[in-house]
């Protein structure tokens, strides 16, 4: 399977969900060249450390343990277009999600480069939000983070709190973040981050949160979302979301493109290979 | 498959005369200077809000919640005033040693915080960097701005202290608000600065305690600074006089008590303060701006 596809690393998808062939006249709004990201991460304390190896460390000049650059993404070309919904799939630590932040621009790209049609928008479920403040003021600042003006901010509380559904179970919106379950404050960091009209629509694994009502409710949100976006992309490790929602699928293995096509062809392949 | 078109080599160039073909800019490009702070105006609201949460968010926990904003700078100044004031008798040469030592004190609580603060206010905040888009500088800002709401109470409770301790009331009083404003943008520009050098290195958390304490034995808030002039060869003595927090400290007391000694004439002190706000305030904010894009790495 691997040597199947392997001659389509870094290779430009000219595939378009009518089969356009060329992909003349269309207008270009995601362009991935050669684009590496590295992050790095900072373990906690390591077993070996001591303060005699660290010096030691210091002195060899070699880099500490405790760093550990993550080279996630290796070199992916690809070109999206407007109008195009693109899933990407890969196993876990494939790189996806780091993919999506640098496309917005949240991680810089060591080499090669990441184009981009204005101010793509990541809706994902981790947005980092004060514990210790009632959902209510986690709202607003997080709309305020978005950059909207205090008053539609004002305006668009109510909704965004209705939309999460936390207010179900008694008045939690006035309660610190803290004391929420997981389900529930991550489904008001979807909902904030769905409240924005967005140009290039960026989409972590948000539709697998919460309850049934509530994920329905979401997948009817991206739909609307997706109408007025000019490109979305998907990350998902339910096939079936990405069966519904995209036809062009980006198979991502370790940090590299394995295959770029019409969805009904890369998802049995990906299915084939998961399944060995 | 039969979409798919295998590109060569070349399609590096080909990829980026698509994108400059229609208009595309790279992602997370650093913005212009102006640019930069035009949309860093346009944060302003989120800016004021993360403050006003932060103060908000960091009493949450505490039984007696935000009365602990009046009952840090007092405990303080109570635990100094018993060693330096009660046990070493450092108040030798200064009249007044209680509202001397409280001015000093509080006015450099303002600034060890803003600088503890922002070392770390892009390391803590990764979660919300690599999730939102926002220009960064709105978090040291917002940190500087946390620690001004504290400063804020804490002149307050400067000024009973003041009063209780015999000084007059006068209208020289009214100085403490262009030195605190002076302050506050030296201090967001120190804040930014930290927090580009702790956004690089981690290790800077830890030294940063030992560089505020040594800052505070140099900017005179213990002790009389005539003690500077009788004790430091003539030179050091010359350079402690341009330290900036020796400079708004001594703006403060001269502002607030009527005999207070100080190193250099108020005109000095003047000049002095506004040349270090400028330096700090425009130097730490144009060094920060040349990182934004590497903020999100971590």
């Amino acid at each position: 399977m691997a040597d199947m596809y392997s001659g389509l690393n870094g290779a430009t998808s000219l595939t378009a969900p009518a089969g356009t062939g060329t992909g003349q006249g269309r207008i270009p709004t995601v362009i991935a060249d050669h684009a590496h990201v590295t992050y790095r991460i900072h373990r906690g304390a390591s077993p070996g450390g001591g303060p005699a190896a660290s010096l030691r460390r210091l002195v060899k000049r070699t880099s500490s343990p405790n760093v550990r650059e993550i080279h996630a993404v290796k070199g992916v070309t690809f070109t999206a277009y407007r109008g195009e919904a693109i899933g990407l799939i890969g196993t876990n630590g494939s790189g996806k999600s780091t993919l999506l932040r640098a496309i917005a621009g949240l991680l810089p790209v060591d080499r090669g480069a990441i184009y981009t049609q204005g101010q793509p928008s990541l809706l994902g479920v981790n947005a980092a939000l004060l514990k210790d403040l009632s959902g209510e003021r986690n709202v607003a600042l997080g709309c305020l983070a978005m950059g909207m003006h205090p008053d539609e901010v004002q305006r668009l509380t109510p909704e965004i709190i209705e939309f999460s559904g936390i207010n179900r179970r008694g008045d939690f919106a006035s309660l610190p973040m803290r004391t929420y379950s997981s389900g529930m404050s991550a489904r008001l960091r979807f909902s904030i981050a769905a409240a924005k009209r967005h140009d290039v629509l960026l989409i972590d694994e948000a539709l697998a949160t919460g309850d049934k009502p509530f994920r329905k409710r979401s997948q009817r949100r991206v739909k609307e979302l997706r109408d007025g976006a000019g490109t979305v992309f998907l990350v998902s490790h339910q096939l079936s979301s990405i069966r519904e929602t995209c036809e062009r699928t980006i198979w991502l293995e370790s940090g590299v493109i394995k295959m770029d096509g019409p969805t009904d062809q890369v998802l049995p392949a990906y299915e084939d290979f998961v399944n060995q | 498959m039969a979409h798919t078109t295998v590109a060569g080599a070349e399609s590096g160039s080909t990829q980026a005369q698509l994108a400059a073909r229609y208009g595309l800019g790279a992602a997370g490009a650093r913005p212009s200077l102006a640019t930069y702070t035009r949309t860093l105006w346009s944060y302003r609201h989120f800016i004021l809000a993360y403050s006003t949460a932060r103060v908000t968010s960091s009493f949450s926990k505490t039984q007696l919640g935000q009365l602990w904003q009046v009952l840090t700078p007092l405990t303080n100044a109570a635990v100094y005033y018993l060693i330096f004031g009660l046990i070493l008798q450092q108040s030798r040469g200064v009249e007044n040693f209680i509202p001397y030592l409280c001015t000093g004190l509080f006015l450099f609580s303002f600034t060890s915080g803003s600088a503890l603060a922002g070392t770390t206010s892009i390391t803590s905040n990764l979660g919300l960097i690599r999730a939102m888009h926002f220009p960064r500088a709105s978090l040291p800002l917002a940190h500087t701005f946390t620690q001004l709401q504290n400063a804020l109470t804490a002149m307050v409770v400067l000024g009973a202290i003041v009063l209780i301790s015999g000084e007059p009331l006068t209208l020289k009083w009214l100085l403490i608000v262009p030195i605190l404003a002076l302050l506050a943008v030296f201090n967001a520009g120190l804040t930014m600065l930290l927090a580009r050098l702790g956004a690089r290195s981690t290790d800077l958390k830890q030294v940063m305690p030992f560089v505020m304490r040594a800052w505070m034995y140099a900017s005179g808030v213990l002790y009389s600074v005539d003690l500077f002039r009788a004790h430091l060869p003539g030179w050091a003595a010359q350079i402690l006089e341009f330290n900036p927090l020796l400079v708004y400290i001594e703006l403060g007391r001269y502002s607030l008590m009527e005999s207070a000694p100080l190193a250099s004439s108020p005109v000095e002190l003047w000049l002095l303060g506004v040349g270090w706000a400028l330096v700090m305030g425009i130097g730490g904010f144009i060094f920060f701006w040349r990182g934004e894009k590497e903020y999100g790495r971590g």
